[in-house]
């Protein structure tokens, strides 16, 4: 971004990639697929780099409103500063929290998460499934996440960026408004969970096993570790795939 | 005269007993802090039309939605026949509608007929409870008084119906005997069928009728005056429960503006910020909840859809969304009872948090908002748990170590984990 910057040039979209997007090995993957579309479709994006920083989701989520506001605001300035209209996002977390709570603390931007992007894209045209990986008949159950689905009402822009594969989409048992945690949300990412009888990505995988999918697609690197948790528990990695949406989209088009 | 002096005294006592009682909840209502639920009035009237009115949430289960349909609609039919009772009972008229002739029949008959299927939904319902004893109806939180309380509301509902229909029964027979104070009216498709077991004397017909239409309205009374000590108070509370809900993305958590004062002005040196309530941050106890969380816990009806969609409680941990509402109820209840024996400054010693709601419990949620999208009166639990978690970590720095950690990670590396900020761009490097 300081790059474009200096150049006097403005991204159409600016990218945010998160933390995990820019830290975590399997999510770097998405990051980089999600790059490899915008640049497929021609889109003049910008990433901040180093300049970014956690948008402060997990602190929030843990109750303190503090850290989260301290980091909000840092950002906010970065974002201002660049004059930045339009974010795109890798996480579904990053999305909500810069959509809905950086408005009341100067942040007002048109915030999308990839999968819109992706769907789109798909909707003008600029983006079909061709060129790679066919998923042609292949089985793919999607997982909701949270704070796309139930937090802001996003459960169609993932299904249809699926559904131009052409491929069998089944859903699980609890879908959509009624889908189940993957377990990571609310800070629980980075801690151990309470006791009980079950870890909740068990008993999401459980429940996504029962279908019997070819793959497990995802929009969420959060749900990505615990789905892949749940699978290599379940010794199940060779024959099911869980996928970001953006790596399924970027295989298809040979990318 | 003198059944008509009673009733009016009866009734009088009843209405105020109840203004009374429903005027302490709204004070411990107003415990809370307060909160801007006043704006967009047509979208909150159009989600109280939708959800309240229309039972729009319901549907998602659709048995118990057919069932509670039934009872619904029941219960509010069914009123329109307590206002003629009420007229009868202060002027000693009978039947006083039945000048509206064939509308009358009309609608004495959709009575009968609505009783006969709020009786039979809830037996249906005390079968489910009792004898299927479905898991909803189960849990921690659900024994004792909330098992009875069910109980209680359903046995009650089934009693007043009867005697409803079996006065009308009695009526109807004393109709066909020509009785001069029973003046043919009404129709009765359901309790026609219960004629035969009625006694065949007039004078013991009216005994049956008087004493059907007395248990029926005293009935209605006494209810009335349970509900504000019972989970069945959401027949009331589900509408402004509904009407003042969120409106915004579920996802979206409030900005805390005290909190945002206080980064202003460490980010800046030269803020001044605006006059705001203070206190502390988050929550201790019920009365630094909003005045919203408290009307929550007055309307939940304790049905357990938020606990059985909750991954946290399907897992086996000890959360349970329905648990933290009736926890709140009962301990701003216990506040209020606190302000009316000892006064307002009373301090009991208790909280909120801890000797109600455990650390385990609130530390257990995963912020999914499952419950608060399964609730079909708009609860929210969710809000109760991050005011508790806020309470914990900013106000005790109590947070699991682990959490401790990320946010130390924050603080330092910009990042929840322990990374550098200078490796962040790494990812576009590596192939």
């Amino acid at each position: 971004m300081a790059e474009l910057m200096a150049a006097g040039e403005e991204p159409e979209i600016l990218f945010w990639v998160g933390c995990a997007g820019s830290y975590d090995e399997r999510a770097q993957k998405i990051t980089r697929d999600i790059c490899k579309i915008l640049h497929h479709v021609g889109i003049k994006y910008a990433v901040l780099g180093t300049e970014e920083s956690c948008t402060g989701d997990p602190a929030k989520r843990a109750g303190n409103e503090f850290l989260f506001q301290m980091q909000a605001m840092t950002n906010i300035e970065v974002l201002n500063a660049y004059n930045i209209k339009k974010i795109v996002t890798g996480c579904p977390h990053c999305f909500n929290t810069i959509k809905n709570e950086y408005p009341g603390l100067g942040g007002t931007y048109e915030v999308i998460h990839h999968t819109q992007l992706i769907q789109d894209l798909i909707n003008e045209g600029k983006l079909k499934a061709e060129g790679g990986e066919s998923f042609k008949g292949k089985k793919i159950t999607y997982h909701d996440p949270c704070y796309l689905g139930r937090g802001n009402g996003i459960y169609e822009a993932p299904r249809k960026a699926l559904e131009v594969l052409d491929a069998q989409l089944v859903e699980m048992k609890r879908c959509k408004s009624n889908g189940l945690c993957c377990g990571a949300g609310g800070a629980q990412m980075f801690k151990e969970p309470e006791k009980g009888n079950k870890d909740i990505n068990v008993e999401r995988i459980d429940e996504a096993l029962e279908t019997n999918p070819q793959v497990i697609a995802a929009g969420c690197p959060f749900c990505m570790t615990m789905l892949s948790d749940g699978i290599k528990l379940k010794d199940k990695e060779q024959e099911v795939k869980v996928l970001d949406i953006a790596e399924i989209t970027a295989r298809a088009n040979g990318l | 005269m003198v059944a008509q002096i009673l009733f009016l005294v009866l009734t009088l006592a009843a209405i105020a007993l109840f203004t009374v009682n429903l005027r302490k909840i709204i004070r411990n209502i107003r415990l809370g802090k307060s909160v801007d639920r006043k704006d967009q009035p047509q979208k909150r009237l159009m989600t109280m039309l939708r959800v309240a009115f229309g039972q729009s949430k319901m549907v998602v289960r659709p048995i118990p939605a057919f069932l509670h349909f039934f009872v619904y609609i029941g219960f509010v039919i069914i009123n329109i026949e307590v206002l003629e009772i009420m007229i009868d009972g202060l002027f000693g008229t009978h039947r006083i509608f039945n000048g509206l002739g064939g509308l009358y029949n009309f609608l004495i008959g959709s009575f009968e007929i609505l009783a006969f299927t709020v009786w039979v939904s809830c037996a249906i319902f005390l079968i489910r409870r009792n004898i299927l004893k479905l898991k909803r109806f189960s849990g921690v939180e659900m024994k004792s008084w909330p098992k009875s309380d069910a109980n209680y509301i359903l046995i009650t509902e089934i009693l007043l119906m009867s005697a409803f229909l079996l006065m009308n029964a009695a009526d109807a027979k004393l109709q066909l005997l020509g009785s001069a104070h029973y003046v043919n009216a009404g129709a009765f498709p359901v309790s026609q069928y219960l004629i035969n077991i009625l006694p065949s004397t007039e004078g013991a017909l009216v005994i049956v009728e008087r004493s059907c239409w007395w248990f029926h309205i005293i009935g209605i009374l006494a209810f009335l005056n349970y509900l504000p000590y019972s989970k069945h108070f959401h027949i009331l509370f589900a509408f402004p429960n509904t009407y003042f809900s969120n409106l915004e993305p579920k996802g979206e958590f409030t900005n805390m503006v005290s909190v945002t004062n206080e980064v202003k002005a460490m980010l800046d040196p030269s803020f001044v910020p605006a006059e705001t309530e203070s206190g502390k941050f988050g929550a201790k106890d019920v009365t630094d909840l909003s005045w919203v969380n408290l009307m929550n816990a007055y309307t939940c009806t304790e049905c357990g859809r938020c606990t059985s969609v909750c991954p946290a409680n399907i897992t086996g941990k000890l959360l349970s969304p329905r648990k933290i509402m009736m926890d709140t109820r009962d301990r701003i209840t216990e506040v209020g009872q606190n302000i009316d024996k000892h006064g307002a400054e009373h301090q009991d010693g208790k909280s909120l948090l801890d000797d109600y709601i455990s650390r385990e419990e609130i530390w257990a949620c995963t912020s999914c908002n499952a419950c608060v999208e399964a609730c079909p009166v708009n609860i929210d639990p969710l809000q109760i748990i991050m005011e508790l978690r806020r309470f914990a970590v900013m106000e005790e720095s109590q947070a699991p170590g682990s959490i401790n950690a990320m946010m130390g990670n924050i603080e330092n590396n910009q990042a929840p984990w322990k990374y550098s900020p200078a490796d962040r761009f790494n990812w576009a490097e590596e192939k």
